[in-house]
């Protein structure tokens, strides 16, 4: 597993690149710019990317954060890869439904079932 | 008793988004000292950071010569806060709905919708630069899913 900042870790496993956020709480601007930063870092670099994005650490976030997984969904999209969410905190899982964006992020209940789904589509 | 007290307190705040830290850490304790729960904690710690960027950002449009002011009130029953910026203020009926059509692939424009749908009351005074919002401890807010957007 190698860090790429302090944020998130980026984990490679079968055809997918796992990117976990570290903190407990996404809450400021300047952590939300910084988290783009690093998780576009990691886009760019593999068109056709199959990224995961695991919230197995992260209990609150604000919707500064729902901006931030827009703004990545369109960019790997663009690069014709493909995006799912995973391991959400229940009270996490109410503002995705309550903001319907369960209806645009494709979310798995863990990594082997985020990953497992690129070959099933 | 002190405990069955209400806790009322008056705070100044930067135009700065992570001024919100230490009002936000004084308001979560005294929810937690008046026997408040994990959800109740959720919800108004949810509503807070989205009222105090609305504030910062559309309000005092991060303007460092104004501030937020926030006024709370915590009792053994419920959670009140107001929060006024310096700005011109806002018609919340004129925000679009986050989860409609092409809205919902918009970076921005959820936190009203937050707001609304984490705290039993959400009330904005005439000029739209206020926001009062009261939170009941342990009362669920059953369905989330038709709250109005602004």
């Amino acid at each position: 597993m190698a860090a790429i900042q302090p944020r998130i870790s980026v984990e490679y496993k079968d055809e997918a690149t796992v990117v976990a956020f570290t903190d407990e709480k996404i809450l400021e601007e300047m952590d939300v710019r910084a988290l783009r930063e690093a998780v576009e870092s990691v886009v760019e670099q593999a068109p056709g990317i199959h990224l995961v994005l695991d919230f197995r650490h992260v209990r609150f976030l604000s919707s500064a954060v729902l901006g931030l997984l827009i703004r990545i969904s369109k960019r790997v999209y663009e690069q014709e890869g493909e995006l799912r969410l995973c391991n959400i905190h229940p009270g996490i899982h109410e503002v995705f439904k309550i903001t319907r964006l369960t209806n645009v992020f494709e979310i798995h209940e863990d990594v082997e079932s985020a990953t497992r789904s690129f070959s099933e589509h | 008793m002190a405990a069955e007290s209400p806790v009322r307190c008056s705070l100044v705040v930067e135009s700065e988004p992570s001024a919100l830290g230490r009002p936000c850490r004084q308001i979560l304790s005294a929810l937690e000292a008046k026997g408040f729960g994990q959800d109740d904690l959720f919800a108004v710690h949810l509503a807070l950071e989205e009222a105090f960027l609305n504030a910062v950002k559309h309000g005092n449009k991060m303007d460092p010569a104004k501030r937020v002011r926030i006024d709370y009130v915590v009792d053994q029953e419920k959670v009140e806060i107001c929060m006024t910026d310096e700005g011109q203020g806002f018609d919340p009926g004129s925000i679009p709905d986050p989860r409609v059509g092409e809205n919902l692939y918009r970076p921005e424009g959820r936190g009203l919708l937050l707001i609304g749908s984490y705290m039993h009351t959400v009330e904005y005074n005439r000029q739209g630069n206020s926001v009062r919002m009261v939170r009941y401890k342990d009362r669920p807010i059953p369905d989330r899913s038709n709250v109005p957007a602004g």
